[in-house]
């Protein structure tokens, strides 16, 4: 509570830290409400599938039936970019509580037992970190078909490993304290002792710093999709109207910006989103790193 | 730890990660049904057609230890399979793209380095002045900016508004011609050093203009990354006592900071150099596939998205040996300049 008193001080006073809190608030009202600000059609079965007004290829301006224009096929903009919102939050959202689970599970075995268990588990994340994560991501992510759940899998495969080592070494550097000695000694399990103490004391600030990946887990999602690796065509994601954007950047012979629409809306939501994060991300980890809060 | 030990350890300790690349790789291909997988068995397009054979002759129905070992025979005798996207062999593919990307690498890695440094220590050195709240504010901007996205919005201005000012691909058309007639040797396959050595100068001016967005695109992200983090180590510097010595005894405010204080804060720069191969490696895939600029990324990207699996294995196998031998060397290179990485006995 102190620790949080402490976080919330220092957080006021930096205008860029509240900026970035309410990009985020914003971006998780919009998720919430998707289905108010953008309701799905009558007869619309799936509400993530972006619906469609024809299918002509050229996209279509702003007017009053769609207020951000149709991209490439019709897809309405407007609901994409909306229910987009719910799909970054889901995918982040997931993708994180997945990652940290893991990291934990595997990091503290590492980090408490050492020797063996510890040597097996590092070599194994080492064998994951041999990849550029993109490439590998990419490949789990053809592996298992496209689908929002290979994408969530295949950004948990690159993203687990890193969690786990900095998981052990905090565990590594609580496990030399005195009060874990102390509980052995009265006859704790191993089990107890690394979820009554161990974890509780090392991985509070892995918390924060991972809510705040939540920004460039999105933004490899959404790159997967740029790709034409990820979510199947009409889904609503970001990357994906991106993606059905390329081929309209350059406009008509008269009006160069004709298609402006197309590629401008989506991207600056994704900017605005990642930039959210980034700026909380920042502000927090100087607060919480004691070494840059004294400069 | 003798630099020699430590040299010796870390050889050893690269087999078992080498080892377990492969392993990767190979359970990845295990999630493909058997006729996806014999592609990277082919050898030659006649046998495209005779799938069926190549699953018999190679046992892909057999225990899967059994396929492990058949395949990595394969792979050290460098045989990667078939690419059926571009209609080559997998190794003559990573060898034809190599060089384009290669080039753009040339271009972009300096740009990133020294930008990210001087921009860094700029800002460290007018902390909380105008010059360090632009550059921050530069940084988070560029480090949020999704580089599909920028990448697309370069070329709709230089390309769409101001016509065919910074154009996509590798060349010209008319040039192009030029590149590929009998009179024009391609030493390098580096378009533009090779225009120099023939003293082609339209080559080398269209290769400059095509690679000109792709740079940028690839520079922006890694610079502010960079740059943030010399930001921070710099900071850190200016506050030793051997710059309080320095300013002390009345040097000159341009050498401590440029001689002292910047020497020591690029140590952690260089540790990361490792992580800025990978990133570089992750923006040329992305990059390339905005730019139709056809080099391994481009190429990795049109293998992926046609399930060309030989190939995309091929290649995560590939980058995935460089990125560790790049690390590799890294550590070598800090161990051999820093010893108090070694003295330690392992590394962290």
């Amino acid at each position: 509570m102190k620790r949080f008193k402490f976080l919330l001080y220092h957080f006021k006073k930096n205008p860029l830290s509240i900026a970035g809190l309410v990009i985020v608030v914003v971006f998780a009202l919009i998720a919430i409400f998707a289905p108010i600000i953008a309701p799905t059609p009558d007869g619309h079965h799936d509400p993530y599938m972006i619906p469609r007004d024809g299918y002509v290829s050229t996209p279509q301006p702003p007017s009053s039936d769609h207020i951000f224009g149709t991209t490439q096929g019709q897809y309405d903009i407007f609901y994409g970019v909306i229910w987009g919102t719910r799909t970054a939050f889901q995918i982040g959202l997931l993708v994180i509580a997945a990652t940290l689970v893991i990291g934990l599970v595997l990091g503290s075995v590492a980090g408490y037992f050492g020797g063996i268990i510890d040597e097996i588990i590092m070599r194994i994340t080492d064998i994951f970190l041999a990849f550029p994560p993109l490439i590998l991501a990419m490949a789990v992510t053809i592996a298992l078909g496209a689908s929002i759940e290979s994408v969530m899998i295949a950004i948990i495969v690159v993203t687990w490993p890193s969690y786990a080592r900095v998981i052990r070494g905090d565990i590594l550097a609580v496990r030399e304290e005195d009060y874990i000695e102390a509980s052995r000694g009265v006859g704790a399990s191993h089990l107890w002792v690394i979820l009554k103490h161990v974890i509780p004391n090392s991985i509070y600030p892995i918390f924060i710093m991972a809510s705040l990946d939540i920004g460039a887990v999105v933004l490899t999602a959404a790159a997967l999709s740029f790709l034409g690796l990820g979510v199947p065509e009409g889904y609503a994601d970001w990357g994906q109207m991106i993606n059905f954007a390329r081929n309209w950047i350059v406009g008509t012979p008269t009006n160069t910006f004709a298609y402006w629409f197309t590629v401008t809306i989506p991207g600056l939501f994704i900017f605005f989103f990642v930039m959210g994060w980034n700026l909380l991300g920042d502000s927090l980890r100087d607060i919480l790193d004691p070494r840059l809060a004294r400069r | 730890m003798e630099f020699r030990s430590y040299l010796i350890r870390r050889l050893l300790l690269l087999i078992p990660v080498l080892f377990g690349v492969t392993i990767l790789i190979f359970g990845l291909l295990q999630l493909f049904p058997a006729y996806q997988r014999a592609m990277l068995y082919v050898t030659d397009p006649r046998q495209l057609n005779n799938i069926d054979e190549i699953i018999q002759m190679y046992g892909l129905n057999e225990p899967l230890w059994k396929q492990y070992f058949t395949w990595l025979g394969q792979v050290f005798s460098g045989n990667l399979g078939w690419s059926k996207v571009v209609g080559m062999s997998v190794t003559d593919a990573i060898f034809n793209f190599l060089p384009a990307t290669l080039e753009l690498a040339i271009f972009a890695t300096p740009i990133i380095i020294i930008g990210g440094i001087w921009l860094g220590t700029k800002s460290a050195a007018h902390k909380d002045g105008p010059v360090d709240h632009i550059s921050r504010a530069g940084a988070i901007v560029g480090w949020s900016l999704p580089t599909f996205w920028f990448g697309l919005v370069l070329l709709m201005i230089f390309y769409g508004y101001f016509t065919g000012l910074f154009p996509p691909e590798r060349l010209s058309t008319d040039i192009s011609v030029i590149v590929h007639s009998g009179e024009f040797t391609r030493y390098t396959k580096l378009n533009f050093l090779d225009g120099i050595l023939n003293w082609e100068w339209s080559v080398v001016f269209d290769a400059l203009r095509h690679i000109v967005l792709p740079v940028i695109t690839l520079s922006v992200v890694n610079i502010a990354f960079i740059m943030r983090l010399m930001r921070s180590s710099m900071l850190e510097s200016l506050g030793r006592g051997y710059i309080l010595t320095a300013r002390a005894k009345g040097l000159p405010e341009k050498t401590v900071i440029n001689k002292h204080a910047r020497r020591n804060a690029m140590i952690p720069v260089l540790t990361v150099s490792g992580y800025l191969f990978a990133a570089i490696v992750n923006g040329v895939v992305i990059t390339e596939s905005i730019f139709n600029y056809k080099g391994l990324g481009w190429w990795a990207w049109r293998t992926a998205i046609n399930l060309d699996v030989s190939s995309i294995l091929g290649f995560a196998l590939f980058s995935g040996v460089l990125f560790v031998l790049t690390n590799l060397v890294v550590d070598l290179l800090y161990a051999k300049f820093d010893p108090r990485v070694r003295l330690g006995g392992s590394i962290k």
